[in-house]
């Protein structure tokens, strides 16, 4: 097959790049140079919140808008840094009068208002932990990453407080305080009022000295085996985030940036918060889900540069009949980066035709904290592949050996683990309370990353596929043990098995095989019912979305559901080694 | 069809992609995904069904027009005539 390449002209665009040469960039790269970037607490040490708001709010872009939130009904909220600075300090000043202390992890699970992005700010001026939820889990992951992180506060909306908080409050006794975004009066002793506690809290703050290695963000990710793992930040994280910023997004102080991922996942904290702002660019904030002419009329209306998306939108943007440059006026947009899932050659290619510029796919993990391997805007890209490593990361393609050790793959085209060098600023420092786990995520001096890839003779790397079981669905992981195992609670459910199924708009969907007790009929009627179920505990992100009945599951002989031969049967691939299969 | 039947086919096809809401009644003016908690896939099936059931196709860049039960009985009765 002919390979297509994307020639790139630095001089075609907007502004100089950050980065206008990749190799040169990536030899001479050395983490200690970024030092300087960062000006440090005056109280001593590192902390993001000083570095994202603070400083600029003491500095030349004080009454510049750091965030423009768009609300769904058309609503447009703007804060100046110096604005940010003072709602976060008195966010800190509710916290700590609270009594909320360092290192505690104080939860945020709203849709994207303003106080979300203020809450983040405050928290972290506070030295305390941000656990970000995402609101369209149900209950049940809600639960289990509370009680996992040790949840001592949370930040949250009355109508999910109501939803999804207070039938289960009884199982979180650890959790000291509840702060309503959009209640008037506090609810009870427990439940308080945010607006009228920021009325009463003084709007400066002086943030207490920070060590970069502690804690900032605990994010948590599926696993395929268990239920899901707190996943470990500090503030030395900024690094990775500064300079993504400056070489993926080309992000300049004066743009206006807009990324569109929720801030319940790891984009849209370290992307969604943290690198515009450590730029001091503006940041865009839209409430509302998906709607294409409202995309498109943001990236006009409000003038966006730079704009960090995902496949799942982008597809949708490829399915509208309509030709964007023809309609609408995006002359300010300069660089597109999507990630997510890798996004299809196609896709990049539409970006070519349709918005005459190509949009980047990078890649990269909650546990990396930030990206790790990317197509750069000084970059020829090929479609379809994730690019090459950030300066200062070093990538590889590994081989892991029975005994152990792992051995690296140097010829171009052959399949192996993703790893990376660890070491790197925003690398996870362990998964909370796991620390075999997390010890396990390194062989041989590599971080092995779960993802297979390959690297072609250019050096550019290519996705393959999952390692183990992960479903990756809108973008989001799934793991499916946590599926599996609220179905199991249904009574008629005897067995399950849950797979990404391919698609052709969200990368997989979530589909569980279902075998059921003697004396359960397998029709609609209980189908429909079982999705019910799932969805009431789950929540729509996580909860099947197909469910097909099955009499036998494939098993091991130890009795372990066999969820690669459900798949392979599912695609009509071979079924590959089956010797373990119990006949 | 009168409006009232389509917007009970509306409400049927919910109850199809969301059961847990079965019988619940569905605000006219919310929001759907918002305060159903569905997500953007979910929607999209529900236009899908609703594409089977009624043969009105909502085009990508009309969902802006079909985000409430009550918008969405209005765009249904309207192109269906």
């Amino acid at each position: 097959m002919e390979e297509k390449r994307i020639r790139k002209d630095n001089e075609a665009f907007l502004k100089q790049l950050n980065m206008t040469d990749y190799e040169t960039t990536y030899e001479h790269f050395k983490w200690d140079d970024l030092d300087k970037v960062f000006e440090g607490l005056p109280s001593g040490g590192l902390n993001i919140a000083h570095e994202a708001i603070d400083r600029h709010a003491n500095g030349p872009l004080a009454d510049k808008p750091a965030l423009i939130w768009l609300g769904e009904d058309g609503q447009e909220r703007i804060f100046t840094y110096a604005q940010m600075k003072k709602e976060s300090a008195k966010f800190a000043n509710v916290i700590k009068t609270l009594g909320f202390e360092k290192g505690e992890r104080i939860y945020t699970l709203s849709t994207r208002l303003p106080e979300l992005y203020i809450g983040a700010m405050g928290i972290l001026k506070n030295r305390s932990v941000m656990c970000p939820l995402f609101s369209q889990f149900g209950p049940e992951p809600i639960l289990q990453r509370m009680q996992r992180g040790d949840a001592k506060g949370l930040l949250t909306t009355k109508r999910l407080y109501e939803k999804k908080i207070a039938p289960q409050l009884d199982a979180l006794p650890d959790l000291r305080y509840i702060l309503l975004i959009d209640a008037e009066e506090d609810v009870d002793e427990k439940v308080l009022s945010l607006p009228s506690l920021m009325k009463k809290a003084s709007d400066t703050f002086e943030i207490e000295s920070t060590d970069p290695e502690d804690m900032s963000l605990l994010h948590f990710t599926s696993g395929t085996t268990g239920m899901p793992k707190g996943v470990i930040h500090v503030h030395k994280a900024v690094y990775t985030h500064w300079v993504t910023g400056a070489y993926v997004l080309d992000l300049h102080e004066d743009d206006i940036y807009w990324c569109t991922a929720d801030p319940g996942w790891v984009t849209g904290t370290s992307y969604g918060i943290i690198a515009p702002w450590l730029h001091g660019a503006t940041n865009i904030v839209n409430e509302a889900e998906f709607d294409a002419e409202r995309w498109y009329g943001i990236l006009q209306d409000y003038k966006v540069n730079v704009w960090y998306t995902a496949p799942t939108a982008i597809r949708r943007l490829m399915r509208l009949d309509i030709d964007p440059l023809e309609r609408f006026d995006l002359s300010h947009l300069r660089v597109v980066q999507s990630v997510g899932e890798p996004l299809n050659p196609e896709a990049v290619i539409w970006g070519v035709e349709k918005l005459k510029m190509p949009i980047h796919d990078n890649w990269w993990q909650t546990e990396t904290g930030g990206i790790m391997i990317a197509n750069y805007p000084c970059m020829d890209v090929k479609p379809g592949s994730m690019g090459k490593p950030l300066p200062g990361i070093v990538a590889a393609v590994v081989r892991q050996n029975e005994d152990g050790s792992v051995t690296e793959i140097t010829e171009a085209g052959k399949d192996g683990d993703l790893a990376l060098k660890p070491g790197w600023p925003s690398m996870f420092r362990g998964y909370l309370h796991n620390e075999e786990k997390y010890k396990n995520s390194f062989a041989g001096g590599w971080y092995i990353s779960g993802d297979l890839a390959y690297r072609d003779e250019d050096g550019y790397f290519w996705f393959v596929g999952r390692a183990d079981d992960i479903i990756k669905t809108s973008g989001h992981m799934v793991g499916p043990f946590e599926v599996e195992s609220a179905l199991m609670e249904h009574p008629a459910v005897a067995e399950v098995g849950v797979i990404g199924k391919p698609d052709p708009l969200i990368g997989q969907l979530v589909k569980a095989f279902v075998s059921l007790k003697s004396g359960y009929a397998p029709d609609e009627k209980l189908k429909r019912e079982l999705i019910g179920f799932a969805r009431k505990k789950l929540g729509a992100a996580v909860a099947p979305k197909e469910i097909e009945f099955q009499e036998d599951l494939p098993k091991t002989r130890s009795g372990k559901i066999m969820r690669r031969l459900l798949k392979a049967r599912e695609l009509g691939l071979p079924e590959g080694d089956t010797s373990t299969l119990e006949k | 069809m009168t409006k009232d039947d389509i917007k009970q086919k509306i409400i049927e096809a919910i109850y199809e992609i969301a059961p847990e809401h079965e019988g619940d009644t569905i605000p006219d003016n919310e929001n759907i995904q918002r305060s159903l908690d569905i997500d953007s896939f979910d929607f999209l099936s529900l236009l899908t069904a609703l594409n089977d059931t009624l043969g009105v196709e909502v085009p990508e860049s009309d969902y802006g027009e079909v985000d409430t039960l009550q918008k969405m009985t209005d765009y249904f009765s309207e192109h269906m005539a």
